[in-house]
């Protein structure tokens, strides 16, 4: 009895062992960077649909609210600064790269947190259906990035994981040479409420 | 007769070690106890609704589906206890996957009474028609407005509508993608439970010396290839629609 049991044993670790080490990981690994470039993407389509309703949200504004130039302006250039500092999916692994990234993203944020501050003072545009229109597709909008943000940062955390562990770091050192990805992380320049001086 | 125990212990360790490895390696749920369990399509947790009005949403909410396949819930809850709405929003739709698998045709109402907020939380494949913009609508001009008077169904009521209204025509029920029962999950546990079985039923004809391994194993095996949440005994459950965070919040 003793002797069937221990053999079940055996045989329980090497059906494990055998599902562990199918091809070293290599097709995980695959499958793994394919998901990160995919949810990359939808990080970068939801970046650009904030970028894209700018102008109009601007413009609304500023029918309104000329005197804020100076946020308006902050808002546009904060916008430039984001559009031209482009992150294609091999740099992903940049800690560099990434964090250029990150700060003009931030930034950004930054501008329109403080564009939402400001706009308070102006009820004749809050009741603007129009502006209040604007301010929902953002609202949606930033939605939208913080899950596709936490999103491409469980891919990440999966794909790291799968270049670490054993076996599948072999197959990396060996033939794949794949590096460690870099997570997206919410830039604390974003995170903090801009002062606005009346 | 202690000594005697510990020997049979002992003796079982091996198989029970193998139990315990098994249930390990079986799927298991997340906890998030907050979650509220889909029951059907309208969850009244907070008993904000009244029941006959209840009852025309769920009808008029499943006529939608059973023309379109698109499947509107409403959820109210009666606080998000510090949880931040779109967050637990998102965790809910993850969780009950609302709308058709490959269509995404799903859409949410929570409210949640103590905090005094909403949200309608919109799946992928309905943001073309109930956009950012139009939830943003439904909410700031029919449902607050409502609710600030104090005419919580007529909030409901109006709202639901707008909300059907909003995504009508986008799709019909023949484009629902057969609904497959598929776990997805790991093939490895399956197989192991093969393999238990194979070599107990070697067992059993050497009657007396067999252990009394068996029960721990099997019973370690059935709980586990239950399916995702999502299931209720109303016979509504959602499609498998996924979401992307598109939608709107408001409070009143």
């Amino acid at each position: 009895m003793r002797y069937s049991v221990s053999r079940l044993f055996v045989l329980l670790v090497l059906t494990v062992m055998s599902g562990m080490l199918s091809s070293c990981g290599y097709n995980a690994i695959q499958q793994n960077d394919e998901s990160v470039n995919k949810a990359w993407g939808d990080l970068e389509s939801q970046l650009q649909r904030r970028s894209d309703l700018i102008p109009n949200l601007v413009a609304t504004v500023k029918g309104a609210a000329d005197f804020e130039q100076e946020t308006l302006t902050g808002v546009i250039e904060a916008r430039a600064k984001a559009s031209s500092v482009q992150l294609t999916p091999e740099m992903l692994s940049d800690p560099q790269a990434m964090q250029q990234f990150q700060s003009a993203q931030g930034e950004l944020s930054g501008m329109l947190s403080r564009l939402m501050v400001v706009v308070e003072r102006y009820p004749e545009l809050k009741a603007n259906q129009n502006f209040r229109d604007l301010q929902n597709q953002l609202e949606g909008t930033e939605n939208r990035i913080s899950v596709a943000r936490q999103r491409y940062n469980g891919a990440v955390e999966v794909f790291n994981y799968s270049i670490r562990m054993f076996p599948n770091s072999m197959t990396n050192g060996m033939l794949l040479h794949l590096k460690p990805k870099e997570y997206f992380k919410a830039d604390a320049a974003s995170r903090e409420v801009p002062a606005v001086n009346f | 007769m202690i000594f005697k125990a510990m020997q049979s212990i002992i003796q079982r360790l091996p198989a029970l070690c193998v139990a315990i490895l098994m249930l390990l390696m079986l799927p298991l749920p997340l906890s998030a106890q907050d979650i509220a369990r889909l029951t059907g399509r309208v969850n009244d947790y907070a008993d904000m609704i009244s029941g006959d009005v209840e009852e025309q949403i769920d009808a008029k909410l499943q006529a939608l589906e059973e023309e379109e396949s698109t499947q509107i819930v409403v959820l109210t809850i009666p606080s998000l206890e510090g949880e931040v709405l779109e967050e637990y929003s998102m965790r809910v739709v993850e969780d009950w996957k609302v709308g058709q698998k490959k269509l995404d045709n799903g859409a949410l109402l929570l409210v949640s009474r103590d905090d005094r907020k909403l949200r309608i939380e919109v799946g992928y494949g309905l943001e073309g028609k109930l956009t950012d913009l139009q939830s943003g609508r439904i909410i700031d001009n029919l449902i607050v407005p409502r609710f600030a008077r104090g005419a919580i169904d007529e909030g409901f009521l109006v709202g639901t509508d707008a909300m059907i209204a909003a995504v009508k025509g986008e799709y019909i029920a023949a484009d629902a993608p057969p609904s497959d029962d598929g776990s997805g999950g790991s093939i490895l546990p399956l197989l192991i439970m093969l393999l238990f079985i194979i070599y107990f039923y070697r067992q059993v004809p050497r009657s007396g010396s067999g252990r009394g391994s068996g029960p721990i194993v099997f019973g370690g095996g059935p709980g586990g290839f239950s399916g995702g949440g999502g299931f209720s005994s109303g016979g509504f459950s959602g499609g498998g629609g996924s979401f992307g965070g598109g939608g709107s919040s408001g409070s009143w």
